[in-house]
């Protein structure tokens, strides 16, 4: 019989019927995937369609926000901006700026689920870095917490890390607290050019050792041109990013000052989407191969200097190549047309996999949440 | 059936003797009082026996004739915690890390340094010094081991913004309940698959002993400003901390003492606090030279319209050693006023500061006995001091009630049992007033996905004994995937 099964899309109003919903499909063995804004409904390897598609549209409240104590718990669907023009109104932010997609419409679900980042990674880290605690529905119907929202806590394991990441394949998130950091009066961004990969890796290196404290630090490769972007903020946000543009200088690249930085940022999120991107887990020493091999394949290349990520966009047709180029480092295939993602494994999986089928195992006994879209045929 | 279980564990100790060495055994009874506690010494359990591995492999063998023979273990650091994590297993074994100290790898061009878990804190900080440093820095840093650290997911007082050690762990070597040596991440971030690390990092030795542990440095900070305001009471000092947060600044530390901390803390150090100031407020800035100076002045332009009665400015590296010198030695100090006191540690929203601390001066009276307090004030994180008479009948068990008392007040605003020395065995019976028991399911599933056997320090953290049992639920293919792809399009 080779009749096309629908899919049955679900969009539960409260945390009770989306746990409902995810037991029951647990008990009939019927598979989940649990879609966000739908941004990125590409990554991952490619699977059969879902039994049922759970949306987290209606789940889209934010439940607390302590401006004192710089905390914030919220429901998954929450559009990330809208989360952000909340936090905003009391000068904070939630430090997280990975690409929002179409419409912007990136929930905070989706980009713990998928451990999507931006620029501000620099500073403040992960998603998981930011996440206090959280409440998951799994597919034998158990509701768990793990956390607090204080943003000091050891108390029990911490599984809000085990989700990050995992892609919707342990169970649905619920609920989840984060911490929030205060929105810096100002900002202002020095900007470092050269036509050489090793120009811009030894001064973005040189930025990445210095004791100047950056919000973020990151490079781009497009064209045959490379930059070094350097993002301060604060009180003092201008002195600091002269100080910065000073000493591109002196590592011998063409510096000039922007106050007006927001585009600038936001072309270093678009260049993390496109028609085929591959997510390099590299290191700060390899940035100017990783640069060079982003110029042989026709892509651009955004990385996150000290950090040793990099994004090259490219065509689908480089990918296998680039990736061949860059061994032994994972390079994690995101955005790709589907064929692609058939013919290739875009985890590259590693050490640790009996590990990681044993949790899934534990978590997601029933097998439900997105099998096969995860490392390993997870 | 003790008889057999003997006869297992005796197996178990021949052939550590065999893996590790005759003198790297320890089963003398007078040898192994040494290993009876970690920190915190009210608890005592003596082992069956101690092995001190001189290698990843050594731990590998060691965990793998303990799981062979059924035999419990405890892995131990330097044994300064302080929540019982390192207590040993009755007829258990227990591993001792101290003799894998090696640095094995400084990268300073990609910002790692790779360790083995006896090396201490502190030493990690050296061996990327003067340029780099290791920012979690709990205050046995000079003593307590990065494989401790990594077990409790240790904090410190810059870790309000700095974070804590699981902000810094990138790669773990880890050797599995059942023998298996693993590799969880690496220099690089985001490496595929789930965040092991995430999961490793604070699970108090129970998933497994890390044997080799990769952790980011950071450069120094550019400037570091430090000053110790003085106020008439905790909530003139509670609400300068308000403010300094609310006016978007993120202190590198900030640190508050009351009144009787001050007096025993002034007492053993002679660090110029006034002995009668109500409330002392430690506030330091780190950063870049400009934003520093500019945040600096106002910080001490809050404190002074929060009533502070004297400000002290660190002039030098070595006024800021000075004030900092009375706040690390508050809980060594505490022995100068009593005889005995025990060291909690609670956390709060920082915001019900006030409230908390009016429930737990009510709480001391009622059962009259004296708490002094020292925080963690920016992250909420408290650690109230019980002063008791150990040598009183009742008074030792009434100190830890009311210690207990202070946990359930901090529960109650929204906060947790513990902000950093983690739950261990002193802890595990108020987990329940923060997890319920589906919380604790979920958390034994991950304890039995890395220890299905549960011999890996057994007893700590979770209130109740709990068995592994088979994965729980129906584990089946899901019939369209049986069918293949094919048959669905």
């Amino acid at each position: 019989m080779a009749t096309r099964a629908r899919v049955r899309s679900e969009a539960p109003a409260s945390a009770g019927e989306a746990a409902d919903l995810v037991r029951d499909s647990g008990s009939a063995g019927a598979t989940i995937r649990v879609r966000g804004g739908g941004t990125k409904l590409g990554w991952g390897a490619p699977a059969p369609e879902p039994d049922l598609e759970l949306s987290t549209a209606r789940l889209d409240r934010v439940l607390e926000h302590h401006a004192g104590d710089l905390t914030a718990i919220l429901e998954p669907g929450v559009p990330l901006a809208k989360a952000q023009q909340r936090f905003e109104a009391a000068g904070q932010m939630l430090a997280l700026d990975p690409p929002l997609g179409e419409r912007r419409a990136a929930t905070i679900g989706g980009v713990l689920a998928s451990g999507d980042s931006g620029p501000l990674r620099h500073r403040y880290g992960a998603p998981r870095d930011l996440v206090l605690g959280m409440t998951v529905a799994l597919s034998d119907g158990t509701v768990a917490k793990s956390g607090g929202k204080v943003i000091k806590n050891v108390a029990g394991y911490d599984l809000a890390k085990l989700f990050c990441a995992s892609f919707g394949t342990l169970g649905l998130i619920l609920q989840v607290a984060v911490r929030l950091h205060p929105l810096p009066p100002a900002t202002a961004t020095a900007v470092g050019r050269a036509r050489d990969p090793e120009s811009v890796a030894r001064a973005a290196s040189e930025l990445a050792h210095s004791s100047l404290e950056k919000d973020c630090l990151d490079v781009r490769w497009e064209g045959g041109e490379g930059s070094v972007l350097v993002r301060l903020g604060g009180a003092t946000a201008q002195a600091q990013a002269e100080g910065a543009a000073r000493l591109l200088r002196e590592s011998g690249l063409e510096a000039e000052l922007l106050e007006h930085d927001a585009g600038l940022w936001e072309a270093q999120r678009e260049g993390q989407r496109g028609a085929a991107v591959v997510r390099v887990s590299g290191l700060q020493s390899e940035l100017a191969r990783a640069m060079r091999a982003a110029e042989r394949a026709g892509g651009t290349l955004v990385g996150r200097a000290s950090l040793g990520l990099s994004w090259i966009s490219l065509p689908p047709e480089g990918v296998e190549e680039l990736r061949r180029e860059l061994q032994p480092r994972r390079c994690v295939v995101l955005d790709a047309p589907r064929e692609l993602r058939e013919q290739l494994d875009v985890w590259q999986a590693g050490a640790g996999l009996e590990v990681a089928r044993r949790i899934k195992r534990r978590f997601d006994p029933a097998n439900v949440f997105a099998p096969g879209t995860f490392v390993g045929g997870l | 059936m003790p008889a057999t279980e003997t006869t297992a564990a005796d197996r178990a100790i021949a052939d550590l003797r065999q893996i590790c060495g005759e003198e790297h055994v320890v089963t003398h009874p007078h040898q192994l009082r040494t290993y009876e506690s970690d920190g915190l010494l009210q608890y005592r359990v003596t082992p069956r026996a101690v092995v001190l591995p001189a290698g990843a492999d050594e731990v590998r063998q060691v965990v793998r004739a303990c799981y062979e023979a059924e035999v419990p273990w405890v892995a131990r650091g330097s044994g300064t915690g302080l929540s019982g994590g390192a207590l040993p297993v009755e007829d258990g074994v227990l591993i001792s890390l101290s003799r894998m100290r090696r640095i094995i790898e400084v990268d300073l061009p990609n910002q790692r340094v790779v360790v083995e878990p006896g090396v201490t804190n502190t030493e990690v900080s050296r061996a990327v010094g003067p340029t780099h440093h290791y920012p979690p820095d709990p205050s046995s840093q000079i003593v307590c081991s990065i494989g401790g650290n990594v077990a409790e997911n240790s904090g410190g007082a810059h870790c309000f913004k700095y974070g804590f050690t699981t902000n810094y762990v990138t790669g773990l070597e880890v050797v599995l309940p059942d023998g298996e040596l693993v590799q969880l991440g690496g220099k690089e971030l985001d490496l595929p698959g789930y965040d092991l690390l995430g999961a490793f990092v604070g699970s108090e030795g129970t998933l497994g002993v890390a044997t080799k542990i990769t952790l980011r440095v950071v450069p120094l900070p550019e400037r570091v400003r430090t000053l110790v305001a003085f106020f008439e009471n905790t909530s003139h000092a509670g609400q300068t901390v308000s403010d300094i947060v609310a006016a978007g600044i993120v202190p590198g530390a900030i640190e508050m003492m009351d009144q009787l901390s001050i007096e025993a803390a002034e007492g053993a150090t002679h660090a110029g606090y006034p002995p009668d100031a109500g409330a002392a407020l430690v506030v330091e800035l780190d950063g870049s030279e400009a934003e520093c100076d500019h945040r600096f002045g106002e910080v001490e332009a809050i404190c002074r319209r929060n009533g502070a009665t004297g400000i002290r400015i660190a002039q030098d590296e070595a006024e800021r050693e000075l004030i900092w010198k009375a706040r690390k030695a508050a809980f060594a100090a505490m022995g100068r006023i009593s005889t005995h006191y025990y060291v909690q540690d609670g956390v709060i929203p920082r915001t019900r500061l006030p409230e908390v601390l009016v429930r737990i001066d009510e709480l001391s009276r009622e059962y009259g006995l004296r708490v002094a307090n020292v925080f963690h004030a920016g992250d909420g994180n408290l650690h109230p001091l019980v002063c008791y008479d150990g040598h009183r009948e009742g008074e030792p068990e009434r100190a830890e009630e009311l210690a207990g008392a202070i946990l359930n007040v901090c529960v109650e605003a929204g906060g947790s049992i513990t902000g950093e020395h983690g739950v261990g065995f002193d802890k595990k019976r108020y987990m329940p007033s923060m997890f319920d028991e589906p919380d604790f399911d979920a958390f034994q599933r991950l304890r039995c996905a890395f220890d299905p056997a549960g011999l890996a320090n057994p007893g700590k953290v979770m209130p109740t004994p709990r068995l592994c049992g088979e994965v729980p639920g129906p584990y089946r293919q899901h019939p369209l995937e049986r069918a293949g792809v094919a048959e669905r399009f």
